[in-house]
């Protein structure tokens, strides 16, 4: 699980290509951020690594679980 | 560590990390802006030739026959860690909107916050920057007013003057006429990447020379031609622009964006996903309006990416489009001719295609 809440955009979005970087793109990756904007960002960069996303909101925090295609 | 910074014992402040938003991302949304203004009564005078109705660049009002006083202001957080080049910035975007009515500038005001922790060499370096663009556009900052707080910005309140019966709108497009733009897109996103150390030097000084250059030869070279509309490209992005001048000139524009020069270096970024908060708030703004055609989905975000101190836009009559883009060629950072405006046929106002326009009106 990447916790990139508190970090302002662009972090979230670069945490999550270093994770899948590092990882050797993962079949599964989890990331919790809390604005929309790194929800969003993060959404676009995984739809062209070939993964699909599922986002949940509860009280203003994201739960982002990103699947390989 | 510090790019740019130059400024002795207090290199390790970085400058953008005080400003919440970048440059023209930090714009209030043009959706947003207007619900603001319902409701509040204004003073009418036929005099008031450009005012906040058609959401133009710059206001008019005529004095005489022969002479109208243009005024404008803008100022946003740093967009630069350097104070000098966030300073040059601020002022070159803030007199883009006297040249985006083919005024001529002519006084300005320093508009300020600092932080009461910001090192006063850093607070001189960003007038240093202000006072030496307005010097090169020929404008004498007059005086100003600043103020403390944590986010320091900068800007300025502009007046120039115009022949009032020669003023530029960016409502009065004609069916016909040929969209030209002066800059490349992309700034917006380099400045967003810039934040997270993801843009190399050669890139960010390409980004900086082209948010530094004045739109001054651009708006001396266009106000010699059939011009019919004109506006300035900045935070609402190349569509959110578009699409004020679509709706103010009751036409629709077409866009053939092959045809728009994107720093590649920012389409880069789009695809991962570096984008900056405005450029989502420029889509929910204009997107309803907006028919995206073929056009990938990184190509329309670099449309929506909030430009900073971005070129002209303007809609030329197609007799003189020719001259007009021979002279502007080499004399701005890059004219593209992005397309055409077109009859209003209801429905959308904006539509993208990254084919021939030849082709695409022949169906």
């Amino acid at each position: 699980m990447i916790d990139a809440r508190g970090q302002s955009c662009p972090i979230p979005v670069v945490m999550v290509q270093e994770a899948v970087k590092r990882e050797g793109f993962p079949a599964e990756l989890r990331v919790l951020v809390d604005a929309r904007v790194c929800v969003e960002n993060i959404t676009r960069f995984a739809s062209f690594q070939g993964y699909t996303v599922s986002v949940e909101e509860a009280s203003g925090e994201y739960t982002m679980t990103l699947k390989r295609k | 560590m510090e790019p740019g910074g130059n400024y002795g014992e207090e290199k390790d402040i970085k400058l953008t990390k005080l400003a919440r938003c970048a440059g023209c991302g930090a714009k209030v949304g043009a959706g947003v802006l207007e619900k603001l203004l319902t409701g509040i009564s204004v003073l009418r005078d036929p005099d008031l030739l450009v005012g906040f109705d058609t959401s133009d660049d710059a206001s008019v009002y005529r004095i005489s026959e022969e002479l109208a006083l243009v005024q404008t202001v803008d100022f946003f957080p740093p967009i630069h860690d350097d104070p000098y080049i966030f300073g040059q910035i601020a002022a070159a975007n803030a007199l883009s909107d006297i040249y985006a009515m083919g005024g001529e500038p002519r006084l300005a005001l320093n508009i300020m916050a600092v932080p009461e922790k910001m090192p006063q060499d850093a607070v001189h370096e960003i007038l240093r920057g202000g006072y030496e663009k307005a010097y090169e556009a020929g404008v004498i900052i007059s005086g100003g007013h600043s103020i403390l707080d944590d986010e320091p910005i900068y800007g300025l309140a502009v007046t120039g003057f115009a022949d009032p019966r020669r003023v530029i709108r960016n409502s009065t497009a004609r069916e016909g006429d040929i969209l030209i733009l002066t800059k490349p897109l992309g700034t917006g996103i380099l400045t967003t990447a810039a934040k997270a150390d993801l843009t190399g030097p050669e890139t960010m000084k390409r980004a900086v020379g082209l948010m530094t250059v004045l739109n001054k030869a651009a708006r001396d070279i266009m106000v010699r031609h059939k011009v019919n509309a004109c506006t300035d490209v900045t935070g609402f992005s190349l569509l959110g622009h578009c699409l004020e001048m679509a709706q103010g000139s009751g036409t629709e524009l077409h866009i053939d964006t092959a045809a728009v020069d994107i720093i590649p270096e920012a389409l880069e970024l789009a695809r991962l996903g570096i984008l900056p908060e405005g450029m989502y708030r420029n889509r929910d703004f204009a997107e309803a309006f907006v028919d995206p055609g073929d056009v990938s989905l990184c190509i329309q975000d670099v449309l929506y990416d909030p430009q900073t101190s971005g070129g002209l836009l303007m809609a030329v009559d197609p007799a003189d489009a020719d001259a007009l883009f021979s002279e502007l060629k080499g004399a701005v950072p890059s004219a593209q001719r992005i397309g055409r405006v077109e009859r209003y046929r209801g429905g959308k106002r904006l539509f993208l295609a990254s084919a021939d326009l030849r082709s695409k009106t022949s169906d």
